[in-house]
C-alpha cells in the first residue's frame, strides 16, 4: 500500500494522518509536509494507519518534532505501535546534537594567553635545541676518549650526501650569483667609469657574505630535510626504539655522524661557492666591461683583504651547527604518523633557514662593531 | 625471580596508563600478557624492557635494577621483539639478524664464529635459513615477524619479551614459536590476544584491565567464563579436559 499523508487543520493546531508503508522514495514530501506543519504551530502526527516506517520517515519525524520545540510548540505522536515508536526513539537518540562550538569573541585575555603560551612554547624549543646540541658534544666528547665507538662509515657516507652530491648546485648556484653581481654592478659602475670597481664589488659581497650564505640556505633546504625525514620515519617505524633494545644509543649512531659531517663540508662548500662565484664574476666582467683575466686576478690579489675571506669561512661552523640540530631534533620529534613527518619537514627546513639568516646577521652587527 | 617489577606507574598526561602494576617473573618461566586493546600491554612490556622510564615504582632483572644499567649491558641479557618494527633501509634477511650479535661484540672486533653459529641457529629456530639472503623489502609480515624473532634470538638473551609475536603468522608458525619460545631455557613474557594460544603454551597468565592486573595465575585458574565476560565483555564456554590441565575456550555468538 503506497504511503499517503493527509494535514487537517483543526483548533489546536494542524493534524498530519499518515498511512501505508513508508519507504525513503516517499521522504522528501512526508518531510516537507512535517517541517512546514512543525514552523506553523502545534502538530499531532497520526501513525494510527501506517503499515510499516522506515527509519526515512522516523527520521523525518523527529526532525520536525526537534524543529516544532525550537519554534515553541509541541508535536504529539499518536496511535504509534511499537516497533514504530521503538524506531523513532532510537532515531532521535541517534540524531546528531548541533555544533554548539563557537568562535571565542576577540579579548585582550585570550591574546596574551596565546602570546605566552607560544613564548613558552619557543623557550622549550629553544631549550630542547640545546638538549641536542648537549647530547652531540657530550656523545662527540665521548668518542674522542673512546674511538672504537665511532662510527666513521657513517661520517663518511654523510659526508658524501651532505657535501660531495651537494656540490653541483652550490656550484652552479654560486656562479650565477658571480654574474648577475658582475652585470648589476658594471651598469652602475659604468655611469662613473669606475668598471674596475666590480671587481672589488664581486669579491667584497662573494667572500664575506653571499657564497656562505647562500651555501647555507641551499644546504639547509636540502639537508636539514633530509636529516628529519631520515630520523622522522625511523622513529615512526620504531626503528629507534628496536636500537636501544639493542643497546646502540641513538644519539651516537645518527646525531653526531649527521652533525659531525656537515660541520666539516659546510666550510668545503662555502669555499667551492667563493671560488665558482669569482669564476663566474670574472668572466662576465671580461665579457660585459672588457676587464681581462690578468687584470681581474691583480686587483683581486691587491685589493682584497684576506679578512673578508676569513669573515665569510668563520661563520660556517655555526651555520652547519644550526641547520644539523635542527634537523636532528625535528626528526626527533616525529609522532607515529605520516602527516607528523611531513608537517616537521617542512618545519626543519623553514627553521633552518630563518636561524641561518639570523645568525649571519648577527655576525653581520659583531663585525661591525669590532671593525673588521 | 628473574623479573621483579614493583607499583609500576605511567602514563600520558593525566591518563593513567599503567596503574600501579606489580609482578614478578620466575626462571625459565613463560609468563602470558592479556588484555583488551588498550589496557596496558604494550606500555607495560616497554616498560619492563627499559624503553620507557615509570613515573613510579622500578623494575629488576635478573637481580638488577633496570634504571641503573648500561643499555649494552642489559641488551646483553635482555631482548624485545616489537609489534611493529620496520625499516626503509635495504638490509637482508641475514643483516637483520646480525644485528643481534650487537651487544655483544667489542667495538672493531671481527665476525666471530660464535656468532655466526648463533645466527644461524636463530634463522633454522624461526625456519628462515633458506631466505637468509633475501631483502627486508620483499618479506611478507609473518616473514617479517619471524626475522625479528630470530634478531633477538642470536641476542641468546636471557629474558625476552615478546609484544604479539604471532601477529600476521600462520597458525603453524604460530604454534611453533611459541612452543620453541616456551622450551627454550629462557624467562620470557609474551603479550598475546589468542586466548587459547595463552592457554597452551603461557605458565602464568597475567589479565591486565585499564591499566591494572586484574587476575594472575595458571591459565587454568585465570582463563574463566566469568573473567572473560568481565574483562572481554565476551560469551565463552571453557573447558577442562582434566583438573588444572590447559582450558580450551569456545566463544559463542551474541
Amino acid at each position: 500500500m503506497p504511503a499517503t499523508v493527509t494535514t487537517d487543520q483543526t483548533d489546536d493546531g494542524s493534524v498530519l494522518r499518515l498511512g501505508g508503508a513508508f519507504a525513503l522514495a516517499d521522504l522528501t514530501g512526508l518531510h516537507k509536509a512535517l517541517m512546514r506543519a512543525a514552523a506553523a504551530g502545534p502538530v499531532t502526527v497520526d501513525l494510527t494507519e501506517v503499515t510499516r516506517l522506515d527509519t526515512a520517515a522516523a527520521w523525518a519525524i523527529a526532525e520536525a518534532e526537534k524543529a516544532a520545540q525550537s519554534a515553541g510548540h509541541a508535536l504529539h505522536l499518536e496511535g504509534a505501535d511499537e516497533g514504530a515508536a521503538a524506531l523513532i526513539d532510537t532515531v532521535r537518540a541517534a540524531l546528531p546534537d548541533p555544533d554548539t562550538q563557537t568562535k571565542p569573541a576577540f579579548s585582550l585575555l585570550h591574546w596574551l594567553d596565546g602570546f605566552g603560551r607560544s613564548v613558552a612554547a619557543g623557550g622549550v624549543f629553544l631549550s630542547q635545541l640545546l638538549g641536542i646540541l648537549g647530547v652531540f658534544i657530550a656523545r662527540l666528547g665521548r668518542s674522542v676518549l673512546h674511538p672504537s665507538e665511532f662510527r666513521l662509515t657513517s661520517l663518511v657516507h654523510h659526508c658524501q650526501e651532505v657535501g660531495l652530491k651537494a656540490v653541483p648546485i652550490v656550484a652552479l648556484m654560486a656562479f650565477l650569483i658571480g654574474v648577475v653581481l658582475a652585470f648589476q654592478g658594471a651598469a652602475q659602475l659604468r655611469q662613473f667609469g669606475a668598471e674596475v670597481f666590480v671587481v672589488d664589488l664581486i669579491a667584497v659581497s662573494i667572500l664575506r657574505e653571499l657564497g656562505i650564505l647562500l651555501t647555507a640556505i641551499i644546504v639547509a633546504g636540502r639537508t636539514a630535510s633530509a636529516f628529519t625525514a631520515a630520523i622522522g620515519s625511523m622513529k615512526m617505524r620504531e626503528e629507534i626504539d628496536a636500537m636501544r633494545t639493542l643497546g646502540i644509543d641513538p644519539a651516537t649512531a645518527l646525531i653526531v655522524p649527521r652533525v659531525l659531517a656537515l660541520l666539516l663540508m659546510l666550510p668545503i662548500l662555502g669555499m667551492i661557492a667563493n671560488a665558482t662565484g669569482l669564476f663566474g664574476g670574472a668572466l662576465m666582467s671580461w665579457i660585459e666591461l672588457g676587464i681581462s683575466p690578468g687584470l681581474f686576478v691583480t686587483r683581486l690579489v691587491e685589493n682584497t683583504d684576506v679578512s673578508h675571506l676569513m669573515v665569510g669561512t668563520i661563520k660556517a661552523p655555526f651555520f652547519a651547527i644550526v641547520i644539523g640540530i635542527v634537523g636532528c631534533h625535528a626528526g626527533l620529534q616525529v609522532g607515529n604518523n605520516a602527516e607528523s613527518l611531513g608537517r616537521q619537514t617542512s618545519a626543519a627546513v623553514v627553521t633552518a633557514i630563518f636561524s641561518v639568516i639570523v645568525i649571519d646577521a648577527l655576525f653581520s652587527v659583531f663585525f661591525a662593531q669590532v671593525g673588521i | 625471580m628473574t623479573v621483579i617489577a614493583q607499583n609500576l606507574v605511567w602514563g600520558v598526561r593525566r591518563k593513567g596508563i599503567v596503574n600501579d602494576v606489580s609482578l614478578s617473573v620466575a626462571r625459565g618461566e613463560t609468563l602470558g600478557l592479556i588484555g583488551p586493546n588498550g589496557s596496558g600491554k604494550s606500555s607495560l612490556l616497554r616498560l619492563l624492557s627499559g624503553l620507557k622510564s615509570p613515573q613510579s615504582g622500578r623494575v629488576e632483572i635478573l637481580g638488577q635494577d633496570i634504571a641503573r644499567v648500561s643499555r649494552k649491558a642489559l641488551a646483553r641479557q635482555v631482548a624485545f621483539v616489537q609489534q611493529n618494527a620496520g625499516t626503509d633501509t635495504n638490509v637482508a634477511v641475514r643483516d637483520v639478524v646480525r644485528l643481534g650479535r650487537t651487544p655483544h661484540r667489542a667495538a672493531l672486533a671481527g665476525w666471530t664464529a660464535e656468532d655466526e653459529r648463533a645466527v644461524s641457529t636463530a634463522l633454522e629456530q624461526v625456519d628462515m635459513t633458506d631466505r637468509r639472503a633475501q631483502p627486508w623489502q620483499t618479506l611478507s609480515g609473518g616473514e617479517r615477524q619471524r626475522v625479528h624473532i630470530a634478531r633477538a634470538l642470536a641476542q641468546c638473551p636471557r629474558v625476552m619479551f615478546l609484544d604479539e609475536p604471532t601477529n600476521h603468522l600462520d597458525i603453524h608458525h604460530q604454534i611453533e614459536i611459541l612452543r620453541m619460545v616456551r622450551g627454550l631455557d629462557m624467562t620470557s613474557v609474551i603479550a598475546l590476544h589468542d586466548l587459547n594460544l595463552a592457554a597452551m603454551f603461557c605458565d602464568r597468565i597475567v589479565v591486565l584491565q585499564a591499566g591494572t592486573v586484574v587476575a594472575c595465575g595458571p591459565p587454568a585458574e585465570v582463563l574463566t567464563q566469568a573473567l572473560l565476560r568481565e574483562v572481554f565483555r565476551v560469551r565463552a564456554e571453557v573447558s577442562l579436559d582434566a583438573p588444572l590441565t590447559q582450558p580450551h575456550i569456545r566463544f559463542l555468538a551474541a
